[in-house]
């Protein structure tokens, strides 16, 4: 079989004179596809995370007689934690527009700002954990407590792969420069950063806020 | 310069960073305030008793996805412009799998919890309501 003009067009195959994004232009320039790419994995990362989301909404209740919602979240640590990962946020994009206009200083000073507050965040829900384990709340008691460890768990986990991305970004824009690849690294950085943000206010709300209504 | 300035303050999808730094750091400020009253809001809610109570949790839900686009339009930057059609779509298809899995998951075990019928003592074991 030729591929020709006159060939029709079949599902989603395209005939010549229409533009495929991927035709004889050829594919888009790395600062288009990587992001895009990036944007791909956060989302499919946030579809992991409704995952986590229905088993909590489905275990919450199943407490085996041991401690609830009620009597272990604790809200002004919460609003802590959150206004450090927003503000966090809102640095990483301080930095952007510094690393964009090459300025080595204060690309430097917003990550490290922003790698702070991220460290405060992780700091608290660490000091929040063992806390809980601590009176016996530990993921083994129930499997609400297993659901609860498992998604904020999760997003700790990621807020510390995030932590180490940043320090390495850091280096690298040190040691290399605002070269084209170090700045796909870094717009992808910011890309996680941010989407971390958003899967938190979903935390804050389903498990926090509303596991705390009297 | 000043001309094209002109055309890049109006006419532009909102969220979109301009040029000149002022602009870029203005969407990143109005995306903070926003939050932060979204979030100021949200724990207001949670925490005063003056609002109808089995409306609450409904409406925080509302307040956290009223949060998320605001982070995702002016930190992430997904817009209506042109050039962000392949990251919207992506995005909308990203969203129906969340809400297929979580809707999903959440009625079925709700409906699945309600309809059978376990005896107190493996009840004890498995599900406390």
């Amino acid at each position: 079989m030729t591929a020709g003009t006159e060939a029709p067009a079949v599902g989603l195959t395209h005939r010549a004179s229409e533009d495929t994004g991927l035709g004889h232009r050829g594919p888009e320039s790395k600062s288009i596809v990587v992001p895009y790419g990036f944007w791909l994995f956060v989302l499919s990362d946030m579809v992991l995370f409704s995952a986590l989301f229905a088993t909590y909404a489905t275990l919450v209740h199943a407490t085996d007689g041991g401690p609830t919602t009620n009597e272990l979240f604790d809200r002004n640590l919460v609003a802590i934690e959150t206004i450090a990962l927003l503000v966090s946020s809102f640095v990483c994009g301080l930095a952007m527009i510094a690393a964009k206009r090459a300025n080595m200083l204060w690309t430097q000073a917003w990550l490290l700002f922003t790698g702070l507050l991220g460290a405060v965040f992780l700091g608290i829900e660490l000091y929040e954990f063992a806390k809980m384990i601590g009176e016996g709340a530990g993921p083994q008691r129930s499997a609400f407590l297993s659901g609860f460890f498992t998604l904020v768990g999760c997003h700790g986990a990621h807020v510390t792969a995030g932590l180490l991305w940043i320090g390495t970004m850091m280096a690298q824009i040190w040691a290399k420069g605002f070269q084209p690849h170090i700045m796909r690294r870094l717009l992808c950085l910011s890309v996680f950063w941010h989407a971390l943000d958003i899967i938190w206010v979903a935390i804050f709300t389903i498990v926090y806020l509303i596991g705390t209504l009297p | 310069m000043s001309e094209h300035e002109h055309q890049e303050l109006t006419d532009v999808a909102p969220g979109v960073p301009h040029d000149s730094l002022f602009s870029e750091s203005l969407s990143y400020v109005i995306g903070l305030g926003l939050a932060l009253l979204l979030t100021g809001i949200s724990f207001w809610v949670a925490s005063t008793g003056t609002l109808w109570g089995p409306g609450v949790a409904t409406g925080l839900v509302v307040l956290a996805i009223a949060q998320m686009g605001v982070h995702l339009v002016f930190f992430l930057h997904i817009t209506s412009g042109p050039d962000n059609t392949n990251n919207v779509l992506a995005l909308a298809f990203g969203v129906l799998i969340v809400f297929l899995v979580m809707i999903g998951t959440i009625w079925i075990m709700a409906h699945m919890n309600a309809n059978m019928s376990v005896s107190p003592e493996l009840m004890n074991l498995q599900m406390q309501h």
